[in-house]
């Protein structure tokens, strides 16, 4: 158990390409730390060069108060689960989650104890005497964490441990992740594409983008306050509606009509000199169908919905606004890498309605949406005008296009 | 997928009988010569009709076969153990390491390796003569280890590039020096590899008639195959077809006891379970 502190590492490979620049972390002891992000963001790399798989070209990085920079990967005692297990196909279960205790030089008393103790802990007790081959995805997992575990390390490092896991399992596994540190209490870093697992397991979340940190909090603050563009379209699922806009005054004016802007968030944009073309955020939720809205202060809007989906709990209504999309890079790399790079005629957006509502496709409704729940961009900056980043991680100025554009090559 | 009826097993049973036959009559026809007596050798007849083990006796008690049976054991046995210690080390670095001149020497090795041999007998006699090799155990051991080291690299770096780089990264965390790593595993891991490619330098070298015949004069070094050609029979005009056929049985037993003995270490999909995808 121990604190890792990240002072101003870069990486830069010896192309020229830049992995991760910049990067300043405090992970306090015991806790569970994300880094997540698109493919070749840099999160993998960062991980790796905590673990010392990877040189740290710049910058120090400091395990319990020492400078391990120069560190071999087993003088820091930390251990790694990866990706694809790297189990020893040639060892059982056993002997596989005891190897490291073996290399130590430990006795073979002590080395079968803490075997047990991990396997207990793991479900793994009637595995032990089979290989590899013979065991099921999950069940490899969990011996890849057993390994980790029985070294006490100071800390855990997990490089996409459920990635290759079907997705029952993977919701299954990953309560057993949180159960497993919770219980041992060491400090983790865990890297993940997932943004439900960065939501489910962290206690707060990296979010990395092109190498740089763009915001460090817990889920619910990256939720509700999301610094830029990037990650307020990251984080949540379905993700964020982004709407052109244009602020006179004291409304915003955008394909939903006009609306008056709340009192806090006319200060923070007054304050940040803001005003002009924006671009409006808000997530499916903060809509409502307005039949059933008692009067609660917001905008409304009618428009025809095309497309119904009913889960019991909500319903999903999307409908297509009539405007110009909202254009800015961010966007293009989020869809980019989220994939969602459908361009239809106008606005395609997601709205979550109660499941009172008795809306049906193709009809004609008028919604509601909370303006106070509504997040305000800079068209040009992407930057969150009504939110400030309050953790003290987080970069004190949240990362423009511009220093995103710098793709890393050739890192997962 | 077409159904097994009876007609398609019988007919690809008749077709594994055809193959079978074709490959197993010259192996048959010269086991039952061995055991013809001088006699009825040239009487055309497939199965010897009154067998028997005078060809055997002859050759065994003949000093030059079996010192030549010694020269072929040792001499193979030393060769593949050379071609496998810098096989090993040179395919690890091949499979692994990315390094300037990499596919320079792999290209300049299966060069090597087929270039014919038979251009390369009278330089290697001076050569060797000079070097005061000529008729030596050493004498063949080098041109054997050139020839073979090739075939071992490409085999071994094919099995070491199937080694999953991340067992590596994993025995690292796990706090093994590289060393231990690679004793610990790497090598259980790449054992078939080692087998396959030991079985397949031991054959080479063991066939092998050309250098055998042509850097060695005495019973030295000579190795059997050789040896075998310069058996005579009862007067000079008599081709000792008797013993010719039984030392060739004779010397292809340990082979067949080599490769039953060590296909069982040729295990494919050892590293099954390993990672994931």
């Amino acid at each position: 158990m121990a604190e890792i502190v990240l002072e101003n590492v870069v990486k830069r490979y010896p192309d020229g390409a830049l992995a991760v620049d910049n990067f300043n972390l405090t992970i306090r002891d015991g806790e569970f730390i994300i880094l997540v992000g698109p493919s070749g963001c840099g999160k993998s790399t960062t991980l790796n060069m905590v673990a010392g798989l990877e040189d740290i070209t710049d910058g120090r990085l400091l395990i319990d108060g020492q400078v391990v920079n120069d560190k071999a990967p087993k003088d820091r005692d930390i251990a790694m689960v990866f990706q694809s297990y790297a189990l020893y196909p040639h060892m059982t279960v056993g002997e596989n989650m005891g190897f490291p205790l073996k290399l130590a030089g430990v006795d073979k008393a002590t080395i079968d104890k803490k075997v047990k103790e991990a396997a207990e802990m793991l479900e793994l007790t009637q595995h032990l005497d089979r290989r590899p081959a013979n065991l099921s995805g999950g069940q490899r997992q969990r011996v890849a964490m057993g390994r980790a575990i029985v070294r006490s390390p100071k800390a855990f490092l997990m490089d996409e441990p459920l990635s290759n896991l079907d997705a029952k399992l993977r919701v299954q596994m990953r309560t057993q992740v949180s159960r497993i540190q919770k219980a041992l209490g060491t400090t983790t870093i865990y890297v993940t594409h997932d943004q439900t697992e960065a939501m489910t397991l962290g206690d707060r979340v990296v979010v990395m983008r092109g190498g740089l940190i763009q915001q460090v909090g817990s889920p619910q603050e990256l939720y509700d306050h999301p610094v830029n563009l990037f990650v307020a379209g990251f984080i949540g699922s379905p993700s964020m509606n982004f709407l052109p806009g244009k602020i006179k005054g004291d409304t915003v004016t955008s394909p939903l009509g006009e609306a008056k802007l709340p009192e806090r968030a006319l200060k923070a944009i007054q304050a940040a000199g803001g005003g002009g073309d924006v671009i409006l955020g808000i997530r499916p939720e903060h809509f409502e169908d307005a039949s059933i809205v008692k009067d609660k202060p917001g905008g409304t809007f009618s428009t025809a919905i095309d497309l119904v989906e009913s889960m019991g709990s909500d319903v999903f209504a999307y409908f297509t606004l009539r405007a110009e999309e909202a254009h800015s890079k961010d966007l293009e790399d989020l869809a980019a890498d989220t994939g969602y790079d459908l361009h239809g005629d106008g606005i395609s957006v997601t709205s979550r309605l109660d499941a009172a509502s008795r809306v049906r496709e193709g009809q004609e409704l008028t919604l509601w949406y909370d303006t106070s729940k509504m997040q305000v961009f800079d068209a040009k900056s992407g930057q969150n005008l009504v939110a400030k980043p309050t953790d003290e991680d987080s970069p004190e100025e949240p990362p423009s296009p511009a220093m995103s554009g710098q793709r890393d090559e050739g890192e997962a | 997928m077409r159904q097994e009826t009876a007609q398609r097993k019988w007919t690809w049973a008749g077709i594994n009988a055809v193959v079978l036959i074709y490959a197993f009559i010259p192996v048959i026809w010269i086991i039952s010569l061995s055991l013809k007596d001088a006699g009825t050798l040239n009487d055309g007849k497939f199965l010897p009709t009154s067998p028997t083990g005078d060809s055997y006796s002859q050759i065994f008690s003949n000093d030059d076969f079996l010192r030549s049976l010694v020269n072929s054991i040792g001499i193979c046995l030393i060769s593949t153990f050379v071609a496998l210690v810098f096989g090993t080390m040179a395919a690890y670095a091949i499979a692994r390491l990315d390094f300037p001149g990499k596919r320079t020497i792999v290209a300049v090795s299966l060069l090597i390796s087929m270039f014919p041999q038979i251009a390369l007998v009278t330089p290697l006699f001076k050569i060797e003569t000079t070097l005061g090799l000529f008729d030596t155990w050493l004498g063949l051991i080098i041109p054997y280890v050139t020839f073979a080291l090739p075939l071992a690299i490409y085999t071994l770096s094919a099995f070491f590039r199937e080694i999953p780089w991340e067992l590596e990264k994993a025995a690292k965390m796990d706090g093994a020096t590289p060393y231990q790593a690679f004793r610990q595993v790497i090598t259980p891991l790449a054992m078939p590899g080692v087998f396959t490619t030991a079985i397949l330098v031991f054959i080479a070298c063991w066939n092998d008639f050309l250098f055998a015949i042509s850097l060695t004069s005495t019973n030295a070094s000579r190795t059997v195959p050789a040896a075998m050609s310069y058996f005579t029979g009862a007067t000079t005009f008599e081709k000792p077809t008797g013993p010719i056929a039984a030392a060739a049985v004779v010397i292809t037993i340990p082979i067949v006891i080599f490769v039953l003995l060590f296909q069982r270490r040729i295990v494919a999909g050892l590293t099954s379970g390993a990672v994931k995808g």
